[in-house]
């Protein structure tokens, strides 16, 4: 058993979910308790769906498990295809039903519906929601492109014509992929590349069918999309891209990689050379404005990373070569791509965190005392208690992360998005020279937060709320008064800093000249 | 293929009940494991510690992870493939969970542990294990477990399960101590502050409510303990209670300003008032009460609506709508009848109007979108859709967060059915 706060996954048949509600005409059948339907809301809530997500559930209750819940599974499957009648139908289980055994796949198939019948093995014990997802889209693809494996590549690309590419894996739930298919779409299309599919966000089971008309594919989102463009290049021979193209430089890079990937050259046309942002077009402003003396004060930041592999790596990189922050820490919660965070995180000489327990990424938080954490709805949690400021870059997300406005994370535009969203939450240059030189202003001071943020009480200091380690030197009262002056963003670290620097002399107690003397050690 | 499908089965209403619509299908339902968003606002030193999948950690938080928590009050023992194949002792494993967890917990006094589907069909005895960890953990943290699995419980009923679990725990009124009411089912602060001087006022000086704002400070109950159900969904606790020799009162439930006053003279009758002194004491909250649903009763008179099952408060809702604003019923869908609790209501619902129980949730969308109520009362699973199908919406949920109960509430309670007709028609976009 894990003990789990919050959980950075659902299941993985939310995985699967996200796959049939982000498509147009699938259906998917899902054996599984009552109130297992809670998941709906997730769309119609969170993603504020008009429509509801294209699941029948069994909803078993506990008078059924004497009798017949394979029966049930039938009778779902006949109504749902009676009702709804999809171009196909995925059929599953949920963790409860896992442990009936009702093997709801192999009946489905055995009632030969007229569509394509997928079903689908989701062991929610040992995997999670993006594997889920993940899986479904590999067997719904395979499924669609079934009778064309033999053979092989539809389609050659004819001299002069344009090259073609789909886009893979947006979903719904996903961080801001309406907007980022928005912005690849426009960036491949500038580049003179033809869009063929974009799934499973928007796609009918028809549009996975010519898939492998492409020339290639942009594996946008890996986390979802990876094992089915690995099978689309085994299978069909079309290669992907690798790069995930969030920030200006992974842009840059992404636009390499496609223009090598379509046979495509003067790709620098998109690029204005002529502007302090070199390589990146004049409405992308985050060079720019990372630039300009405003943002001096953001130098070396320490910043404390978190979410999705994919995000997390990206978000890491923006925050060292695009904003001028330190890595204080990097971590992801998917296992899968557990090699590539830790060459990252090696990168920026720090220990990678592969977890997807809440409190570990607490611990490592809290040992790491940054000035602001780029995360998860999870990360806000721990940001709200040790009052560090907190900006979104991954999911799981709640509402207020799927935006009316038009919000990219990719691509240039989502590199102006990033910039503004992650300067957001600290405290403006000005103010925090000023709560440096004056400490006992009744409206300014450490306890308040940032004068442009919304007014919420700090309830404790990362400083604070530290488990008192019986190994620790004590403080005397100078000295912890003197640590008070120091602005209460860079406090955690200062005082953990004095505090190592304390032990490894052996002493036991921390005067005001042991905060300084470990200041100019530190600073060496 | 219908033919494959459950009939629905309309019983006759026995003596002068109107006929009820039994149906199964699937279910738009939340399961008991939602009870503990509010309890644990409640009961401010408990934890709810759900023992099951990841599903039911991803309900629980999807629920109410909108709120930034800074100490969370609940969270989830995950189960993993090891427990289920039995290599590791799931007794064992919870003991090492509750111990870790209480360490950082200090403050908690009270320990829920949550049997969810998953563990009830591994049949995981957490009533066991409860047992065990109290003779570890007694005085400082008690240890209970009730379960709020979706196979057994439909959302509210949770709470039920929870209050019920308490029953035990609460102390046996002397044989010669004073009468007392028992208040039970979960009420906003604000709520009960209100009801405890209205009691007052009638000169009702024993009056405790279940639960309690902490989980340890429990009431008595005895021969001389007077229940009275502030909630429709509080059967089982209510039945438990009465098994304890307690004496329960059957009365519609403080929904609108006739509810309240029904539920206020049955109190005070068993207590042994005449109903002048009682009326004497609610006159002002309740003239203050009728005057202000004046507004809303111009705006929902003669309107219609239908509420689909969620929560249980439908049938005293629908009382409400239909005697006090003059909404016109279409059909009333409760998750289950519970005839004990919900008799009183059900008396009292008008020729014509359809009562559901159960659910198969595309037939009732499809008498819906056949009737095209003024106002569906439904889950969040279906508003949405329904709003964008042009069928004005209230989310039931709502119903179960938001202080509803008593005189002073009733204009509130109004007007949750009031705003989204006042918002369809002032929006022009």
């Amino acid at each position: 058993m894990q003990l789990t706060l919050w959980t950075y996954e659902g299941p993985p048949h939310v995985g699967a979910m996200r796959v049939a509600a982000s498509m147009l005409d699938v259906h998917y059948v899902l054996h599984a308790p009552q109130g297992d339907s809670y998941a709906d809301l997730l769309f119609t809530m969170i993603e504020r769906s008009g429509r509801r997500p294209p699941v029948s559930y069994t909803t078993f209750q506990a008078r059924d498990l004497g009798g017949d819940t394979a029966d049930m599974v039938k009778r779902t499957v006949a109504a749902a295809w009676e009702r709804f009648h999809p171009a196909a139908l995925l059929v599953g289980e949920s963790c409860t039903a896992e442990l009936l055994q009702d093997q709801a796949g192999a009946l489905a198939l055995s009632m030969q519906l007229p569509v394509p019948v997928v079903p689908l093995e989701l062991p929610a014990y040992s995997r999670k929601e993006n594997w889920g997802a993940s899986e479904t889209f590999y067997r719904l693809v395979r499924s669609a492109l079934n009778e064309r494996i033999a053979a092989g590549r539809g389609r050659e690309r004819m001299p002069g014509e344009a090259p073609v590419a789909n886009i893979l894996g947006p979903t719904l739930l996903g961080f801001r992929c309406r907007d980022d298919v928005q912005e690849i779409r426009r960036l491949l299309e500038s580049l003179g590349v033809t869009v063929n599919v974009v799934a499973p966000l928007g796609a009918h089971y028809a549009d996975l069918q010519r898939i492998a008309d492409a020339d290639f594919n942009v594996d946008l989102y890996p986390e979802v999309s990876s094992l089915t463009c690995g099978w689309l290049q085994r299978t069909f021979g079309q290669p992907h891209t690798h790069t995930v193209p969030m920030g200006v430089g992974a842009t840059r890079d992404f636009i390499d990689e496609v223009a090598a990937l379509a046979g495509l050259d003067g790709t620098d046309r998109l690029l204005d050379a002529g502007l302090p942002g070199a390589g990146a077009p004049a409405d992308c402003r985050l060079p720019w404005y990372a630039r300009s003396v405003d943002s001096t004060y953001l130098t070396g930041k320490r910043v404390f990373v978190f979410g999705d592999a994919t995000h997390a790596i990206a978000a890491a990189r923006i925050a060292s070569e695009e904003m001028g922050f330190t890595v204080a820490g990097l971590g992801c919660y998917g296992r899968e791509s557990a090699r590539e965070l830790r060459a990252a995180a090696a990168r920026y000489g720090v220990a990678a965190l592969i977890t997807d327990d809440y409190l570990e990424v607490e611990r490592a938080i809290t040992e790491a005392a940054p000035e602001l954490i780029l995360g998860t709805q999870m990360e806000r949690h721990i940001a709200k208690r040790l009052g560090i400021a907190c900006a979104v870059i991954s999911s799981p997300i709640h509402v207020q992360d799927v935006p009316a406005r038009h919000s990219p994370v990719f691509g240039f535009e989502g590199a102006n998005v990033l910039f503004d969203s992650w300067i957001h939450p600290l405290v403006m240059g000005l103010e925090e020279h000023l709560l440096q030189m004056f400490r006992d202003d009744f409206e300014f001071n450490d306890a308040a937060p940032a004068s442009h943020l919304p007014a919420v009480v700090r309830q404790t200091m990362a400083v604070a709320d530290v488990a008192a380690d019986k190994d620790l030197p004590t403080w005397t009262e100078e000295g912890e008064r003197e640590l008070k002056k120091i602005p209460f963003f860079v406090r955690g670290k200062a005082r953990r800093n004095t505090e190592t620097f304390a032990r490894s002399l052996g002493l036991s107690c921390i005067t005001v000249e042991t905060l300084y003397d470990a200041k100019a050690h530190f600073s060496r | 293929m219908s033919n494959l499908l459950d009939i629905p089965v309309l019983s006759a209403g026995a003596c002068g009940q109107p006929p009820v619509l039994k149906e199964r299908g699937q279910r738009e339902v939340f399961c008991g494991l939602t009870g503990i968003v509010w309890l644990h606002r409640k009961m401010q030193d408990a934890f709810f510690l759900v023992v099951g999948s990841r599903t039911c950690a991803h309900l629980v938080q999807s629920a109410a992870g909108v709120m930034i928590f800074a100490e969370p009050r609940f969270g989830t023992a995950v189960l993993t493939e090891r427990d289920l194949a039995g290599l590791t002792d799931a007794h064992d494993e919870l003991d090492r969970l509750c111990v870790t967890l209480l360490e950082r917990r200090p403050e908690i006094r009270t320990l829920f542990l949550v049997g969810s589907c998953p563990s009830e069909v591994i049949k995981l005895d957490l009533a066991r294990v409860a047992e065990r960890l109290n003779t570890r953990l007694l005085p400082r943290v008690r240890v209970l477990n009730y379960s709020g699995s979706g196979i057994e419980t439909t959302f509210t009923q949770g709470e039920d399960a929870a209050l019920r679990a308490l029953v035990p725990l609460l102390p046996e009124a002397a044989g010669h101590a004073p009468r007392q009411l028992l208040v039970v089912g979960c009420l906003p602060d604000v709520v009960e502050d209100q009801f405890r001087r209205l009691f007052d006022g009638m000169g009702m000086d024993r009056v405790d409510f279940l639960p309690g704002r902490r989980s340890t400070e429990l009431p008595a109950v005895g021969p001389g303990t007077l229940l009275l159900a502030a909630q429709p969904f509080v059967g089982d606790t209510m039945r438990a209670l009465q098994a304890r020799g307690a004496h329960w009162l059957r009365a519609p439930y403080p929904i609108g300003v006739a509810g309240s006053r029904a539920w206020f003279h049955c109190a005070g009758h068993a207590w042994g008032l005449d109903a002048q002194r009682i009326d004497a004491v609610l006159a002002t909250a309740q003239r203050r009460a009728g005057e202000a649903l004046g507004r809303a009763r111009t705006q929902l008179s003669g309107r219609s609506v239908f509420l689909m099952p969620d929560s249980m408060l439908e049938l005293p809702l629908a009382r409400f709508l239909h005697q006090e604003l003059g909404m016109r019923l279409i059909e009333v869908g409760t998750p289950y009848l519970d005839r004990d609790m919900l008799a009183a209501e059900t008396a009292q619902m008008p020729p014509g109007v359809t009562i559901s129980e159960g659910q198969d949730v595309d037939r009732q969308l499809e008498r819906v979108r056949a009737a095209r109520p003024d106002i569906t009362v439904c889950g969040l699973g279906l508003a949405n859709p329904l709003e964008a199908e042009g069928l004005t919406t209230k989310w039931s949920i709502e119903l179960v967060f938001s202080p509803i109960q008593g005189f002073d509430q009733a204009c509130d309670l109004a007007a949750l059915f009031t705003r989204p007709l006042a918002r369809r028609a002032a929006l022009k976009v």
